[in-house]
């Protein structure tokens, strides 16, 4: 009984995610397979990074050892500050910006991109004293960052991404892989 | 028939010759009784001495101290102008059988156009407008070339022959013509006052196009006192144009401006008649029932997002009642689309632009109620009152100190029980650190904002679903508090009850809390 009402919750489970935001995807980031992200994207414009569920980081039950918003010598996205109501002083990103570098235990590295053009808001520090969120909740409490595309270029920025139903029809015709993305 | 004294003759000599009205002349021999004024100026006796007299003015002196009024028996006769009969054509039909020549230095604004005529086309356009009101107030703008034709007159008299008479003690055009259409009016509209001060205004704005250009030589003349406008609006403001002429010395100002000027072909014209009344206030509180209706209209690049809204819905029935042109809607604090407005409602000012009705009983403000309350069911209004101007700037006030109680229906993704939410009723005070909720962040700064959760309390409902009742404090946002917002509002529901949560409804209750500008009714 218990189970059969858990998988009603699960099919029509309220979410915050569904009801603002409409989900799109990058696939295969600069090339290296399957380094999906998905950005979500609010009616107002405001654009989440977060992982996508076929993320390699999300497999094989690894483990995260180090979260680096220190992308160079120059330029850390902690450092990355917005006054205001026009959000001034974030730095700009352009689709290939890297925001951070992340380790797992097993010595796999991976970087985490934009994705998207836009001023950076924010990047999650949640992350960094609890790495285990972005295993665990990718979508929503493990979010990477917050960025502002520029007004003009809020339509635009989704034309070079991939909607929910195309991204599905890439990862189906991926080889199958050790774990199968859920 | 003028109350002119033998120091006057001189002054009124020279100012007929080069073609001034009467009122003009009583103006510059500083009469002030403002009888003298309001005498007809195209009364028979005048007539029949300007067809005797040709060119010669002829003034004859009285002796009566200023104050008393004057006996007119005798008469004043103008001079002939050169050119054929001046006609006004633009606006002011002229009785038969008159010769106008239009005052240089009015531009007939002391002549045709403080007339019984006008009186009654100013009161003919305040009736058809329909106002309500008692009292009513002049306000008068002239063009900006009169100020030149002023000096003009000054020049003519004073100056030259250095007379010692004060420029204060000369009557101003405006002051003069108040004078007399204030009177008329007054006859006109049986049992109105014209006063200084009053809620309704009535605006004569005069234009005389064929002179603007008078002004143009204080450009070259005196080119910082105009400063370019971002507006397409002329440059020659009466402000700028009076601080020229201050500046301007006599001896430049005569070599630039004819003195005499020439004679005006046409006067003034009168574009329209403004009438405007002061804005009147209400307040009251409203209470919103619907799920999907924003306080104020919601509109993305022109286009409605979504019916209707809570100020709308008021204002309908408040601009017909009032008879307003618009509004200006201002409440204490607000709530989202999705929320309901319960408890006794969240108070509301309301502006009324321009009404043409401003006073209301006690007994038709609850029937302007009753008609709102009826004719939605989305809404409710109470305590509908007429308030003054500073109930809506203080509307405002005090926003952040208030409380706030809210319920909350939030749906778990665990699996819950009735005892494992008893914990919520212990938690009290509890600081939440809210970062800029993502949906807003497009329009507002990014910050984390402390806010406090006074005390909760919960009714279960299912497994998965219970209700959530909060006070807290002003500004808490609650549905961040329930689903976390990613996690940027810390701690919340989420992490208390280690569950995923969301929010399905809000409602927000608004006490009446000490707010003593207006009282119920």
């Amino acid at each position: 009984m218990e189970q059969v009402e858990q998988k009603d919750v699960e099919e029509k489970a309220p979410s915050v995610i569904d009801r603002y935001y409409t989900r799109w995807y990058r696939a295969d980031m600069k090339d290296k397979p399957c380094e999906d992200h998905c950005i979500l994207q609010h009616s107002n414009r405001i654009c989440v990074v977060t992982l996508a569920e076929t993320h390699p980081i999300l497999q094989e039950g690894r483990t995260i050892q180090t979260i680096n918003y220190q992308i160079s010598n120059a330029c850390s996205r902690l450092n990355n500050k917005v006054s205001g109501k026009s959000k001034r002083g974030g730095q700009f990103l352009t689709e290939f910006a890297p925001l951070c570098r992340i380790t797992c235990t097993d010595k796999t590295e991976y970087t985490i991109y934009s994705c998207i053009r836009g001023r950076l808001l924010e990047v999650n520090e949640n992350i960094l004293e609890t790495p285990n969120l972005l295993l665990e909740k990718p979508s929503t409490d493990g979010y990477i960052a917050v960025i502002l595309p520029k007004f003009e270029e809020s339509k635009s920025i989704t034309e070079k991404l991939l909607s929910r139903e195309q991204f599905e029809s890439v990862v189906s015709k991926r080889s199958p892989a050790p774990s199968q993305p859920s | 028939m003028l109350p002119l004294k033998e120091k006057d003759k001189p002054i009124a000599r020279k100012l007929l010759t080069a073609g001034c009205c009467a009122r003009c002349v009583l103006r510059f021999c500083c009469v002030s009784t403002q009888a003298s004024y309001r005498q007809p100026l195209q009364a028979p006796k005048y007539m029949e001495t300007i067809s005797r007299a040709n060119n010669a003015a002829v003034i004859e002196t009285h002796e009566d101290p200023p104050n008393k009024r004057p006996k007119l028996d005798r008469s004043v006769t103008l001079p002939q102008s050169e050119g054929d009969a001046s006609t006004s054509a633009n606006v002011v039909p002229i009785s038969k059988g008159e010769t106008s020549c239009v005052c240089p230095v009015c531009l007939g604004v002391l002549q045709e156009l403080c007339g019984v005529i006008q009186a009654k086309k100013v009161c003919g356009t305040i009736k058809s407008e329909d106002y309500q009101f008692d009292t009513l107030v002049l306000s008068v703008s002239l063009p900006a070339q009169l100020c030149v034709r002023e000096v003009i007159g000054s020049l003519l008299t004073f100056r030259e022959k250095g007379l010692a008479l004060d420029k204060d003690d000369v009557i101003q055009v405006k002051e003069a013509f108040k004078w007399v259409m204030q009177n008329l009016l007054l006859k006109e509209l049986s049992g109105v006052a014209v006063v200084t001060k009053s809620t309704f205004e009535v605006g004569v704005e005069f234009n005389h196009p064929d002179t603007d250009a008078d002004c143009h030589f204080l450009a070259a003349a005196c080119p910082d006192c105009f400063k370019p406008t971002k507006n397409k609006q002329s440059v020659f403001t009466r402000m700028a144009v009076i601080k020229a002429l201050e500046k301007i010395p006599d001896a430049t100002f005569l070599r630039q401006y004819p003195c005499p000027p020439a004679q005006p072909t046409r006067c003034c014209y009168l574009p329209d008649i403004q009438c405007l009344h002061l804005s009147v206030f209400i307040a009251g509180r409203y209470n919103k029932f619907c799920r999907s209706l924003p306080q104020t209209p919601w509109l993305i690049d022109g286009e409605r997002r979504m019916e209707s809204s809570v100020e709308e819905l008021i204002a309908e029935h408040v601009l017909s009642a009032f008879r307003a042109a618009g509004f200006n809607f201002s409440s204490s604090g607000r709530e989202d689309v999705d929320v309901r407005t319960l408890g006794t409602g969240r108070p509301f000012a309301m502006e009324l632009l321009n009404p043409h009705r401003s006073r209301f009983s006690r007994a038709e403000m609850k029937q302007l109620q009753e008609t709102i309350n009826k004719s939605s069911e989305k809404i409710r209004v109470r305590d509908l009152q007429i308030v003054s101007r500073e109930a809506m700037s203080r509307m405002k006030e005090g926003e952040e100190d208030k409380s706030k109680s809210y319920t909350a229906l939030v749906w778990t993704h665990k699996s819950i029980q009735e005892e494992d939410l008893a914990f919520i009723h212990n938690i009290k005070d509890l600081v939440v650190d809210q970062k800029t909720p993502l949906r807003v962040l497009h329009r507002r700064a990014l910050a984390v904002r402390p806010r406090v959760i006074h005390s909760m309390s919960t009714r279960f409902l299912d497994s998965h679903h219970f209700y959530l009742e909060l006070k807290t404090q002003a500004g808490t946002y609650i549905k961040e508090f329930v689903h976390g917002d990613f996690g940027r509002t810390k701690p919340n529901m989420c992490q208390l009850l280690n569950s995923d949560t969301d929010i399905l409804e809000l409602d927000v209750e608004v006490r009446k809390m000490c707010i003593v500008f207006f009282g119920s009714i």
